[in-house]
């Protein structure tokens, strides 16, 4: 009887430890290999990382119309593709929310928004949100940026954009710049990880 | 078979039915009021850096406390506000405090949070905070929060427990009876 208790406590341990583990484990950490998508633009074209034969990696940013955050940060993940496309980062934006919670984010608000702010990058529909829970993004704006190499693209750093969304001009770390500037110097990044407040990605469940 | 994914089918429409009823239960149109706003606003917001919030978070007394971080921008978050506006009147004498933490941007605190407070009534305590090294205090709220909103704590002197979600009111209070003993 003692033993079937104990083996009870036991299941009931791993059960709970296998639900913990899954619900802060999901998505890449550092060094994981990033998959590749076939995502919508906003010009109607498909996009894929491997489009880009040229690039030495990618800013990857998941964001959208609709969040405070994300707003704030518009011009800024502008200016990141600006300078950082020509040196082999282009940036990448990809939109998760499900579109029928936040209708402002859909594919027409998408490319409104992409022309009024005169957005130079891609800005991607995640489609079916089959790619955001992959890299493991819970909110936007959520950066990750990929290093391009042999093996695929390695996941080199997560998190925010830098350290002050109220305002650029008091920004005093460029987490993302900070991280390709290392990247293209051949360097290890000092910070790979950070965070942020962000407006939690909506899905239907 | 078929019959019985389509009872499912409904069961799954109805359901929804009833959540996007509760969505109308607290109105987001406070930005219409603002308009028309007294500058000279009844609501006393505090407004705390990280380091002024933390002993509001960390309390030591008796009771179980309930802190949820929202903005009036967060959808999900006005959602569940409801919920626990009502766990702070039903667990009142049961020891309960509920504590909102608002992380709308300062400039809309006049605009939008405290129109919001006034119309929809608020009765449980709004302090908002206003830091802007969110790669510090994150962590330091809980180590496992990735940094999205609506998140939760809910502890006493014994323990302590944080959320990253949202909640019904059922799993709200399941989670609060918990705590209190």
């Amino acid at each position: 009887m003692k033993t079937l208790k104990l083996f009870a406590v036991l299941v009931v341990a791993v059960m709970v430890s296998a639900f913990t583990i899954k619900a802060d484990g999901g998505g890449y950490k550092i060094g994981d290999i990033a998959t590749d998508f076939n995502l919508e633009n906003i010009d109607g074209k498909m996009v894929s990382l491997s489009d880009y034969k040229d690039a030495k990696g990618f800013i990857v940013i998941f964001t959208c119309n609709t969040c405070p955050y994300a707003v704030a940060y518009e011009d800024r993940i502008e200016a990141l593709n600006k300078k950082y496309a020509k040196k082999g980062y282009p940036v990448i934006g990809i939109m998760p929310n499900d579109t029928d919670i936040k209708p402002g984010d859909n594919m027409e608000s998408m490319q409104a928004r992409a022309k009024a702010k005169g957005f130079t990058f891609p800005y991607l529909m995640d489609k079916g949100q089959e790619i955001y829970p992959k890299y493991g993004a819970t909110k936007t704006p959520h950066v990750y940026v990929l290093e391009k190499t042999k093996k695929g693209n390695v996941v080199k750093y997560i998190g925010a954009i830098d350290d002050n969304y109220k305002d650029a001009k008091d920004v005093k770390i460029k987490y993302v710049e900070n991280a390709v500037d290392a990247l293209l110097k051949g360097n290890s990044i000092e910070v790979d990880q950070t965070r942020a407040i962000g407006c939690s990605i909506k899905t239907k469940s | 078979m078929k019959r019985l994914l389509l009872i499912f089918f409904i069961g799954v429409l109805s359901c929804k039915n009833d959540a996007s009823k509760v969505v109308n239960d607290f109105s987001t149109t406070a930005s219409k009021e603002a308009v028309v706003l007294d500058p000279q606003s009844k609501i006393d917001l505090k407004v705390y850096d990280y380091d002024g919030l933390e002993p509001l978070i960390n309390k030591t007394d008796n009771k179980v406390h309930v802190v949820n971080f929202w903005a009036t921008w967060c959808a999900p978050c006005i959602k569940e506000l409801p919920y626990f506006e009502e766990v702070n009147q039903k667990y009142k004498d049961k020891n309960v405090e509920v504590l909102l933490v608002s992380l709308d941007f300062p400039r809309q605190y006049d605009s939008k949070l405290k129109p919001f407070i006034e119309k929809n009534d608020i009765q449980s305590e709004v302090v908002a905070l206003d830091d802007t090294d969110m790669n510090r205090w994150v962590a330091l709220v809980n180590e496992n929060w990735t940094g999205a909103i609506p998140a939760t704590i809910i502890y006493n002197n014994k323990k302590r427990q944080f959320y990253e979600r949202s909640f019904t009111q059922k799993e709200l209070e399941t989670e609060l009876e918990q705590f209190i003993n």
